[in-house]
């Protein structure tokens, strides 16, 4: 497959499809199914949560790097069963979907996201908003992130983190 | 026990004989929050301001805040690390409104008034005026006009920053065990693997009491415990430096620790909780111990971090009296290979805003405040090791260290 052929009718299927992945990425944290999180990702695939201070002086720490199915796994076991936090929800809203590259099978793309966050008592904020960057294959005719690096806006993080964005 | 019935500071009495009760008015009272900026913050403590890493050149510059006063932290001509407050002699604006950049000198946009890299006023927009109108006065004199600056240090690699005149060198403010604690750490020189911030929707002091409450963290953080980064049983102990100001917590992986584990009561829970990849959990001892945690506080609101290969300084700022923002700076050796920098950044993933192991400091602080504010005359109690200011062998359950703070507290603030 290659984004770069003129052909319009293939570059706005391709667009629909990751429109599609993203989608489904986002309703099933918001819909707190994180169980289904670490399918989104390939069994080697790579997440990681950084800041654009850190991006634009190119500093490698992140908040979270997960790297293979068992570090996402264990995100989300951390959070049903060790980590203490008080209850909230996420409001994803992702747009401006850009496909940046397509070789190798390796398409790369990148969207803006923004969360609004909501607390059991019913208090409201703009917890975060920032870019996906992304790498994406596929596979068995399904799509799934072979890297998916969040940069945050801000280099704040209310409280805690602990839903993956 | 007196009561606080009064709105002014200056009538706040200590409720207590010692530090093992603190009134829960010291969290919410706005007051006290602009004393304690006075008093602690521009007072006699030494501030932490950035690393001298992160200015490696002459003109390099980094602002910060020292309490809740912004500050401007510069490597002059000569390589002399300069400190100064951040606002304008002529109308109080800014002078550097970026978080960090390389100049020849200071220039404020506002009316382009220039100060040099020790904070001296070098020139004024307009001086002489326009066709000889306007301008300033002959007895206008230059040396009145500068920058607001602060003493001073840099120790290990570490700037720290007071405005006091007396307080005596970094040295001796820590102590000498406190100094070799920074030593056992920061063995090389040091390079900045990156930054994040987290916002504590609580008072400065209660993440301050957080760090040096050892009794905590194998209760609360449940990872502490099922991955024996931290458990009651393990080895290390409690430095607290002779003023009570400082602390260092401590805990060494031994042998009889794992075997111990099965005798603590702790939250059921914990006990079944496994993660699946626990690579992140390797130690690579690199300071030639054991330790596996070592929490070290500097008075008022330093935090120096090797929990196992994750190294990191958090700076604590004042947001406002119910509000503070925690800057962790994570720091590898400049001397790190690919290998090793990678391997940060996985145990990283134990730390911050979105670390297994310290998530929960975010929450528990504003809980308290959320519950505190409704009743500043009531008491919180600390009676764990006794109402002592001590260090302890062998035993992190104590809050002597959180007693020793609110000593420093009171000594600055008069109370």
């Amino acid at each position: 497959m290659s984004y770069t052929t003129p052909d319009l009718e293939y570059q706005i299927s391709l667009k629909i499809r990751v429109d599609a992945l993203n989608a489904d990425y986002i309703h099933a944290i918001d819909d707190d199914r994180l169980e289904e999180w670490p399918n989104f990702f390939t069994s080697d695939g790579e997440y990681s949560v950084s800041t654009r201070e850190n991006y634009d002086l190119d500093l490698p720490i992140c908040l979270i790097q997960c790297k293979g199915t068992g570090m996402f796994r264990d995100r989300i076991s951390a959070l049903r069963q060790a980590n203490i936090f008080e209850p909230h929800t996420y409001c994803h809203t992702i747009s401006a979907l850009q496909i940046t590259g397509d070789s190798d099978g390796v398409l790369k793309t990148k969207a803006n996201f923004s969360i609004i966050r909501t607390m059991s008592e019913g208090e409201m904020m703009i917890f975060a908003a920032g870019r996906y960057l992304d790498k994406i294959v596929e596979t068995d005719g399904k799509l799934l992130f072979s890297e998916r690096r969040v940069i945050l806006e801000s280099r704040r993080i209310d409280t805690l983190l602990v839903i993956p964005i | 026990m007196d009561t606080i019935d009064s709105n002014s500071p200056s009538d706040f009495v200590w409720p207590c004989e010692d530090t093992s009760q603190v009134p829960f008015r010291v969290y919410t009272d706005e007051d006290l929050y602009a004393l304690e900026q006075k008093r602690i913050f521009q007072g006699s403590v030494w501030n932490f301001l950035c690393l001298d890493c992160e200015i490696p050149k002459p003109g390099d510059y980094k602002t910060t805040y020292a309490g809740d006063t912004p500050i401007i932290v510069v490597r002059d001509e000569n390589g002399a690390v300069n400190a100064m407050v951040n606002r304008c002699a002529h109308k109080g604006s800014l002078v550097c409104y970026k978080p960090r950049g390389n100049v020849k000198e200071l220039t404020c946009v506002y009316h382009n008034w220039v100060y040099d890299l020790q904070g001296g006023l070098k020139a004024v927009a307009f001086r002489r005026g326009v066709g000889g109108k306007g301008g300033l006065s002959e007895e206008f004199d230059d040396r009145n006009h500068g920058l607001r600056t602060l003493r001073v240090e840099v120790f290990r690699g570490l700037i720290f920053g007071t405005f006091s005149e007396k307080t005596e060198p970094v040295s001796d403010y820590l102590g000498m065990e406190l100094v070799a604690a920074v030593d056992r750490v920061l063995i090389k020189p040091l390079k900045v693997l990156g930054y994040y911030s987290q916002i504590f929707k609580n008072n400065w002091k209660l993440y301050v009491e957080n760090n040096k409450d050892s009794y905590h963290a194998s209760l609360l953080h449940v990872f502490h415990n099922t991955f024996g980064v931290v458990r009651p049983t393990m080895g290390g102990g409690i430095k607290i430096s002779d003023s009570g100001w400082h602390h260092l917590s401590y805990t060494e992986r031994t042998d009889i620790s794992d075997k111990e584990i099965g005798k603590e009561k702790v939250r059921s829970k914990q006990d079944t909780y496994r993660l699946e990849d626990a690579a992140l959990m390797e130690h690579k001892p690199e300071l030639g111990d054991k330790v596996t945690n070592n929490i070290q506080t500097v008075f008022p609101t330093l935090v120096i971090q090797q929990i196992l290969n994750c190294l990191a300084v958090r700076q604590l700022i004042p947001r406002g009296v119910h509000e503070s923002e925690l800057i962790w700076t994570i720091l590898g050796f400049e001397d790190d290979d690919a290998e090793m920098t990678q391997h940060r950044i996985a145990t990283n993933n134990l730390v911050g805003p979105a670390g297994f192991i310290s998530m929960e400091d975010g929450a528990v602080g504003a809980w308290v405040q959320r519950a505190a504010k409704s009743d500043g005359e009531a008491l919180t109690v600390m009676p764990m090791g006794g109402r002592a200011i001590e260090p302890s062998q062998g035993s992190r359950v104590t809050e002597a260290a959180v007693r020793g703070f609110w000593k420093g507290w009171r000594e600055c603030m008069g109370i």
